[in-house]
């Protein structure tokens, strides 16, 4: 895998992308850095053609997103497209408005797997974050369905403040599903760049102990280890697959170098998928950009080992920035002090 | 001695790299990189054209190598790919294949 992803680097070609088919949503999420409505989607007919033109340009490995994605009622036709185009497809739902007949269809479509977002184990918590009542018992009957399938199914525990304890249950829930787990404390700031739903983030002393857990870290010695020093190879790394093997496109046709990326480098409705990719000025800056070329991250111990998201860092403010979230989690790892000053923030456990 | 067709399975991911095909099993989530000749035979597996003209047509037209030798590379190949469930092989043409 490394090395496709080493060929698909070196050829320039977005072996990976996302792509979103909606915003709509019979969920709102807390945290969810999205705005719901509907300005302009792209019909079956034009996701058809954009699905023809990443193919050709090289995508293999094509998440299906939104939003919701099954408030398209053109989903199946779509998927069903982007798999005789031979994508590897994998799916991000949450799961409430799949139906035994939708389950089968999945299943013979062949997808990779199917990622459900799901916040805890306990209804009134995970209920309270999509402020959908009776959305977990709904989302839990959507994977038993897909499991009956044989359909993998990834249960996606994303962690903010009201479930940031839940992780054990919710992993346990996962299990007795035979669904994978996967944890992310991540909260990212809405499109529109309003930061607000930041406060949702995980305590930072809940963090430390989530990074110190050995059934969600793996070897905690090992994920907990100082950096190494930092050296030319790492100096001269990209910071990111974002826009240079991977990228994202929303339900408009905007393209973006990743999905927590909003630099918008230009839209396949008005160009082809290929041109903008290759020639957006966007992109090529983006490209340009090697880790000595980062503001403050250069001179960082974490630098080679920092997971620095640089989407979240143009979201504030700065493309060659740092990515404070990315900072915390490099502090809050190690314990020790990256060069970015952290702001201060309620570090209160108030975790429920 | 009986024909062998060969067809790609649907239930496949797969992508042209550089000249390079990419196969990833729906099965067990493998990943395998084809060489050229490999590819060559994989593009080429439509279900209906015996393994013998594919090999005929599209490696002994392009490369130097005995035929006899190249047939029995590309059953040894397609042995391999058909175990791993990307590639489908009968004594009879696929109904289905496009």
């Amino acid at each position: 895998m490394e090395r496709v992803t080493a060929k698909a680097l070196e050829l320039g070609v977005p072996i990976s992308a996302q792509l979103d088919l909606t915003y709509r949503c019979n969920q709102r999420c807390i945290h969810c850095y999205l705005d719901h409505d509907d300005r302009g989607e792209m019909s079956a007919s034009e996701l058809r053609d954009l699905l023809n033109q990443m193919a050709r340009a090289g995508v293999l490995f094509l998440s299906v997103s939104g939003g919701e994605v099954f408030l398209r009622e053109d989903l199946f036709p779509i998927l069903e497209h982007a798999r005789t185009l031979l994508f590897d497809v994998k799916l991000k739902t949450n799961a409430t408005l799949i139906r035994e007949r939708d389950a089968v269809r999945l299943s013979a479509l062949e997808i990779r797997h199917v990622q459900v977002s799901i916040y805890s184990h306990r209804p009134q918590v995970h209920d309270s974050i999509t402020q959908a009542p009776g959305s977990l018992e709904r989302s839990l009957a959507g994977i038993r369905l897909l499991r009956a399938q044989g359909i993998r199914v990834v249960v996606a525990n994303v962690l903010m403040r009201p479930n940031a304890r839940d992780h054990a249950g919710v992993k346990a829930l996962a299990s007795e599903l035979e669904a994978e787990y996967t944890i992310d404390p991540t909260i990212t700031p809405h499109l529109s760049r309003d930061r607000s739903i930041l406060a949702l983030n995980v305590p930072r002393g809940e963090l430390e102990r989530i990074f110190r857990d050995e059934t969600l870290v793996g070897d905690v010695a090992c994920f907990t280890a100082p950096p190494g020093p930092v050296d030319q190879s790492i100096l001269n790394g990209i910071p990111c697959s974002a826009g240079h093997t991977a990228c994202y496109v929303s339900p408009y046709g905007e393209l973006y170098p990743c999905v927590q990326f909003p630099l918008s480098c230009g839209n396949v409705r008005l160009q082809p998928f290929a041109d903008v990719w290759r020639h957006s000025p966007q992109f090529q800056e983006i490209r340009s950009i090697r880790a000595r070329d980062l503001a403050t991250c250069s001179s960082c111990v974490h630098l080679g080992t920092c997971t620095r998201c640089p989407g979240l860092a143009y979201l504030e403010g700065n493309l060659r920035g740092p990515s404070t979230a990315d900072c915390e989690k490099s502090f809050l790892r190690t314990g020790i002090e990256p060069a970015h000053a952290l702001p201060l923030r309620d570090n209160s456990d108030r975790a429920s | 001695m009986r024909a062998q067709y060969i067809a790609r399975s649907p239930r496949i991911a797969a992508r042209l790299l550089g000249g390079e095909m990419i196969v990833i099993s729906a099965e067990d989530s493998a990943l395998f990189s084809l060489n050229d000749i490999a590819t060559a035979i994989w593009l080429a597996a439509d279900g209906r054209t015996p393994l013998r003209e594919i090999v005929e047509q599209r490696v002994c037209a392009e490369y130097a190598v005995d035929p006899e030798t190249a047939l029995r590379d590309a059953e040894e190949l397609v042995r391999e790919l058909s175990a791993h469930g990307i590639l489908l092989s009968s004594d009879q043409p696929f109904p289905d294949a496009a």
